[in-house]
């Protein structure tokens, strides 16, 4: 086992491990001060040699994304600290507990990609972690780490820290954009993808926060260092917030290519009393699950593909034996209508038809025929029900409040025929 | 012209323009792909997901919209298949899950895409249990536009309209996901010149029009195309009425023109067709000196007789006639040869001191056409402020200046609604408009940069007067200025519906029909054509009035004319004179005091053609019978003549064949052709040999003090306004609009009242503090019965209307 890169700090000094102070003294912004005697595409190059993937959901190689921005000025760089998806609290972490580990991040990745602007879309529900990013971004620039000379470099940059208002749906990088320059909070269509035309038209890297979190480990040693932690195509390490039914829920900054029984019953110390597994959402509530059959495969993004899921936000929640599957697949899926921008209609309408038929059963007014109709209404959200997704929608929300769906159709269809024929007392 | 590329749809290998969008190319190549929010005139956003088709990628095929994808050399489209019917089918059954399906009472049952669509594309039954989404329905969201927002699939082509087109986005979409809906903001009404477009874009019947509500069934409405004439953009429209009663316009798409766009005061003015005060039958001024109804045989001699009378003891030279510009070109044409051929004089004018100098109108030099706009680099506008007096034009110019990247230069005493998109804005006091031409030509101090601007071409110049306060020499010398920039088209614009043509139709007194000077060589060949002798020119309307004051002119025919309205310093004299016809469709402050009054018909009553500021001839026709016994202007002016020892030669169609026959610019335009041939784009007059007018050297009149700006605003007190209920509510109260400088100088606060006097008229009015007024100038809108005139003002705090300090 590796030291944790990205969360050591935060567990040996506790106390202030968000502070300045703390930052420098254990190597913080060393690897800015090696940046900036780098040339921009240098640190690029490392940044792809690395094969880092992105840490937001989507899972895309972070330096070939870096390879689409377009030449064009202005460009911007933003981070995604939108963290909402359901069961995902790992950024939380990182923002309020070494919250300079990211500004120096940003500070290297604005200069790989040659931009002055950066900004920081944080969702509202995180005062605390964007109190602290605040304090930190104020400390760098008091300390030259930010402002109009980087450490004499002649180097520029300004990062503003923007707050979301309450939209799951400005997690998705240009809803993101939108409600950044002050619209709706809405998916554009792609193409254009943002490395092209993003914030205000102009070229736009989104990266999430724990993958700008990586860029002081990555420079300091080498992309090559980092490609070769953890198994090939999922190198380094993540954190995985681990919720629901286990022993001790919370971050864990592992190594890729461990197994899910590692996770869930070594570091997350097992089900709950002592009870037996019986599904878990492996990444983030747009991730189909896994059941127990599949404890013993490697926690690698192309494991999680070929089960025909994803590792997706990190989010993992466990449900154990008493969980009533048509109660914790309405949740997930009213959370998705709630959250849906309205903008296509199949997400809009279809959602919450699924929520309404789920909700149906669950009090006991399902019909035979709704086994059939949920399946219908996905597949018209989602053509074909595969992984990883078809869309008759613009952006993968729709599609994603498909996957309950699809997993308890697929797992537990029987209980849901039970509840239906009236076998099980409905109700939650 | 783009480059092409092949592109298979359904396995049929076609040839669209590189980078059309998919629906686009299907259409024009005979497949329809069905749709709701695309609309071809904005945008696309693929909100509605209707028009997923299938396109063959590298990786396969993929579900895509057809209105947001682009079309490139070998793009392989299945718009049939079996994914792309489920994903359709899918989409059309999430659009009627919470539609309320109340078809049998909604407007746009039987004209719905939603509903045409769903039975061409969608799924024969619902497997809905659930309950339906609710909201309080309908809700007015302005005066003449109600929402229901169950009926709402949140398409929005309303909200982009209001956004993208008419630049005024005054509805949006609130809240989300389910509960999505469209609505205005707290306390702001949809108070959109451009509403009615909303409505007939809107595909269910989501919003509707209050004019139109539950008055009748699509399939019982009988259609003509039209033109309409209630300004001289011409936007083409289909008037659609029943049971003999028109009951809405929509607007037809045309290129050059309307782009299928249509100002509320356009698309809901024809109610004024119905109102109660519409004259039914002839009225003749009776021994005791009131109107009262009359036959028309009587009616008619006793015109005919008063004005023998008037040329018997004054001569033909003391008979004018103003009118036209409200008319068809038939009428107008009819007019003019019974006044100059049969009662023999040169006193006649469409135009009623308001508009411009005729030649300027009827030249060719530098003419351009408003689609024009299209390929500008730079746009002038110095004249009217077009959203207020050609709203339509308005929209051209604002596409120029938005989505076509357009430089606009805007020139206007006050804030126009133009203002917003101008890269370069100027004002000047009314009366100073040389000066300011001046300093522009030379690119004095700050118009520098506007001069800089105005070098890039093309350009197109619009061009006309401001206000009514300005002399209209200023336009024909900005005219002549723009028309030496580069690669220039010029539209000089004045507003009256069909003025155009009726100058055209030799309604000016230096012009003959098609674009003639009146001199000898024109009058001799016009007079051989018409076997009559044609005067020397005479009088123009200004000349007329001023006749009527001083006694040497003593009777004076009106068609469809209300002069006082725009001079209504002169509503003595005109009340004054000797006699007075007058063919209209009101009783107005011009006629009141007239000795016969015949009631002729209006808009979608008479067929014939009009002209536009362009000079586009376009039809207009007939979907409804006149009201009473009014009958076709065109008729009563034969049956005139024919009294008057004279002959007018026939009904509308016959009169065009002269028109054609004898009006040089109109040679090429024949009936048939327009109705066919002509089509939707009409059919251009030709560009007559006239030069544009020299300005004089003495344009300037400074006011010593405060200067007058009388503008135009779109809901006035006129007639077509005030005569149709759901107008009426709209018309502007006029205000009194002052600099802060000038309002702080006279102790007059925001929404306090001030004493305005301008030449024989006086008014206590609501003040408004405007600081987009040059300092030292006075705006007040105009038609409002205010008799203000003349370009120097005098202001004063008053304490409330009708009373002094």
């Amino acid at each position: 086992m590796i030291e944790p890169l990205l969360t050591s700090r935060m567990t040996a000094h506790p106390a202030d491990s968000h502070t300045i102070a703390r930052y420098e003294a254990t190597g913080g912004y060393d690897a800015l001060r090696k940046a900036l005697k780098m040339k921009p595409e240098e640190i690029a190059a490392e940044v792809k040699a690395s094969n880092l993937a992105g840490r937001g959901g989507a899972g895309f190689p972070t330096g070939v994304k870096w390879g689409f921005l377009a030449p064009a000025t202005p460009r911007y760089l933003v981070i995604n600290a939108d963290e909402s998806e359901p069961g995902t609290f790992k950024d939380r972490q990182l923002l309020e507990r070494d919250p300079h580990q990211l500004v120096e991040g940003i500070v290297i990745a604005a200069y790989a990609l040659n931009t002055n602007r950066a900004f920081v879309y944080i969702r509202g529900e995180y005062p605390r972690p964007a109190r602290r990013l605040h304090a930190a971004i104020e400390e760098a620039r008091t300390a030259g780490y930010i402002g109009d000379d980087i450490l004499g470099s002649g180097f520029a940059l300004e990062v503003t820290i923007h707050l979301g208002a309450g939209a799951y749906i400005c997690g998705e990088e240009t809803a993101l954009l939108n409600s950044l320059e002050g619209l709706r909070g809405e998916p554009r269509i792609k193409p254009p993808f943002p490395a092209v035309a993003g914030l205000y038209a102009k070229p736009t890297i989104v990266n999430n926060v724990e993958t700008i979190s990586n860029m002081p480990w990555i420079v300091t040693h080498g992309g090559a260092a980092y490609d070769a932690i953890g198994p090939e195509g999922s190198r380094g390490t993540r954190l995985f917030s681990v919720s629901g039914h286990v022993e001790r829920p919370g971050n864990y900054e592992i190594v890729m290519g461990m197994t899910w029984r590692d996770l869930i019953y070594d570091l997350g110390g097992g089900v709950r009393d002592g009870k037996a597994l019986k599904c878990w959402i492996p990444g983030g509530a747009s991730a189909p699950w896994l059941t127990p059959e599949h404890v013993d495969e490697p926690i690698t993004i192309q494991a999680c593909t070929r089960l025909g899921t994803m590792l997706g936000s990190g989010g993992i929640v466990v449900m154990d034996e008493t969980t009533n599957v048509v109660a914790a697949a309405l949740s997930l899926v009213r959370f998705f209508a709630h959250e849906s921008c309205g903008q296509c209609t199949p997400c809009r309408e279809g959602t919450s038809w699924l929520e309404r038929i789920l909700e149906r059963i669950l009090h006991g007014r399902g019909r035979m025929s709704d086994l059939d109709l949920l399946l219908d209404v996905s597949d018209n959200i989602s053509p074909g029900l595969r992984w990883p997704p078809a869309m008759t929608t613009i952006c993968p929300l729709g599609p994603s409040a498909v996957s309950p769906i699809t997993s308890i159709m697929a797992n537990f269809r029987d209980e849901v025929v039970a509840m239906i024929a009236g076998e099980v007392p409905a109700g939650v | 012209m783009s480059e092409m590329v092949k592109v298979t749809i359904d396995g049929v290998e076609v040839e669209v323009p590189a980078g059309e969008l998919i629906i686009k190319a299907a259409q024009d190549h005979g497949t329809y792909i069905p749709r709701f929010c695309w609309h071809p005139r904005m945008e696309p956003v693929g909100m509605c997901r209707m028009c997923l088709v299938e396109v063959e990628t590298p990786r396969g095929r993929g579900l895509i919209t057809a209105c947001t994808q682009r079309v490139a050399e070998g793009t392989v489209v299945h718009t049939k298949s079996e994914v792309v019917k489920k994903a359709q089918e899918g989409v059309l059954e999430f659009l009627l899950i919470n539609h309320p399906l109340d078809c049998p009472v909604c407007d746009r049952g039987g004209e719905c895409p939603l509903q045409d669509q769903t039975l061409s594309h969608g799924p024969g039954e619902s497997r809905f249990v659930e309950e339906k989404r609710h909201f309080e329905k309908p809700i007015p969201i302005s005066d003449l536009v109600m929402l229901d927002r169950e009926r709402c699939i949140l398409c929005a082509r309303c909200t982009r309209f209001s956004d993208e087109i008419s630049g005024d986005p005054l509805i949006e979409f609130l809240d989300r996901g389910n509960y999505t809906q469209v609505n205005t903001f707290p306390d702001e009404p949809f108070a959109s010149y451009f509403s009615g477009n909303t409505v007939q874009i809107c595909p269910v019947g989501a919003l509707t029009a209050t004019p139109y509500r539950f008055r009748a069934r699509p399939w019982d409405l009988e259609a003509v195309e039209s033109t309409c004439t209630m300004c001289s953009v011409g936007c083409r429209v289909s008037v659609q009425a029943s049971q003999n009663q028109v009951l809405r316009l929509l607007a037809v798409d045309s290129e050059p023109v309307g782009h299928g766009w249509l100002c509320d005061k356009g698309r809901f003015g024809y109610e004024y067709l119905r109102s109660p005060a519409r004259l039914e039958t002839p009225l003749v001024r009776g021994d005791d000196g009131e109107l009262r109804e009359a036959a028309w045989g009587e009616a008619l001699s006793v015109a005919a007789e008063g004005i023998k009378g008037v040329v018997a003891r004054h001569g033909a030279d003391a008979v004018a006639g103003l009118g036209g510009a409200r008319s068809t070109n038939e009428e107008a044409y009819a007019f003019g040869k019974l006044l100059r051929g049969v009662i023999g004089t040169g006193n006649l004018d469409a135009r009623m001191g308001d508009a411009l100098d005729p030649a300027l109108m009827a030249t060719g030099e530098a003419r351009g056409l408003i689609g024009d706009l299209e390929r500008a680099k730079t746009v002038l506008v110095w004249g009217p402020d077009l959203k207020e007096e050609l709203p339509v034009l308005y929209l051209r110019v604002r596409r120029a200046a938005t989505a076509l990247g357009a430089t606009l230069v805007v020139i206007h005493p006050r804030v126009t609604g133009l203002d917003r998109e101008a890269t370069h804005v100027v004002r000047y006091r009314p009366g100073e408009g040389a000066a300011l031409l001046d300093r522009l030509a030379r690119g004095d101090g700050d118009l520098a940069a506007v001069r800089e601007a105005l070098t890039a071409g093309p350009v197109v110049a619009i061009v006309g007067r401001a206000g009514l306060t300005e002399s209209p020499d200023l336009a024909a010398a900005v005219v002549a200025f723009a028309a030496g920039l580069p690669d220039a088209s010029v539209l000089p614009v004045t507003r009256r519906g069909n003025v155009y043509g009726a100058v055209d139709m030799g309604m000016a007194p230096g012009l003959l029909p098609g674009r003639v000077l009146a001199d000898q060589a024109g009058r001799d060949e016009l007079a051989a054509a018409w076997g009559l002798s044609v005067p020397e020119p005479g009088r123009d309307a200004d000349g007329i009035l001023a006749g009527l004051a001083d006694g040497s002119v003593r009777g004076l025919l009106l068609l469809g004319a209300d002069p006082v309205a725009e001079n209504p310093d002169r509503a003595a004299a005109v009340a004054g004179a000797e006699f007075v016809v007058s063919l209209d469709l009101f009783v107005n402050d011009s006629n009141r005091a007239a000795d016969v009054i015949l009631p002729v018909v209006g808009f979608s009553e008479v067929e014939g053609t009009v002209t536009n500021l362009e000079g586009r001839v376009q039809k207009v026709n007939r979907v409804a019978p006149g009201i009473g016994q009014s009958r076709q202007a065109t008729e009563v002016l034969g049956d005139l003549a024919v009294l008057l020892g004279g002959s007018l030669g026939g009904p509308a169609d016959a009169l065009f064949k002269e028109i054609s026959a004898v009006a040089p610019a109109y040679r090429d335009i024949t009936w048939d052709g327009l109705a066919w041939s002509g089509g939707r784009d009409g059919i251009l007059a030709s560009n007559s040999g006239l030069s544009l007018p020299r300005p004089g050297s003495d344009i300037d009149s400074p006011a010593p003090g405060l200067a007058l700006h009388l503008g135009r605003v779109l809901y006035d007190a006129g007639t077509m306004v005030t005569a149709g209920p759901s107008l009426a509510k709209l018309a502007a109260r006029p205000m009194a609009h002052l600099h802060p400088d000038d309002a702080a100088r006279f102790g007059i606060e925001d929404g306090g009242w001030a004493k305005v006097s301008a030449g024989s008229g006086e008014a206590v009015l609501p003040a408004a503090v405007d600081p987009s007024l040059a300092p030292g100038t006075v705006y007040v809108p105009f038609n409002f019965a205010l008799a203000l005139s003349g370009n120097s003002v005098e202001v004063s705090a008053a304490t409330g209307p009708g009373d002094a300090p």
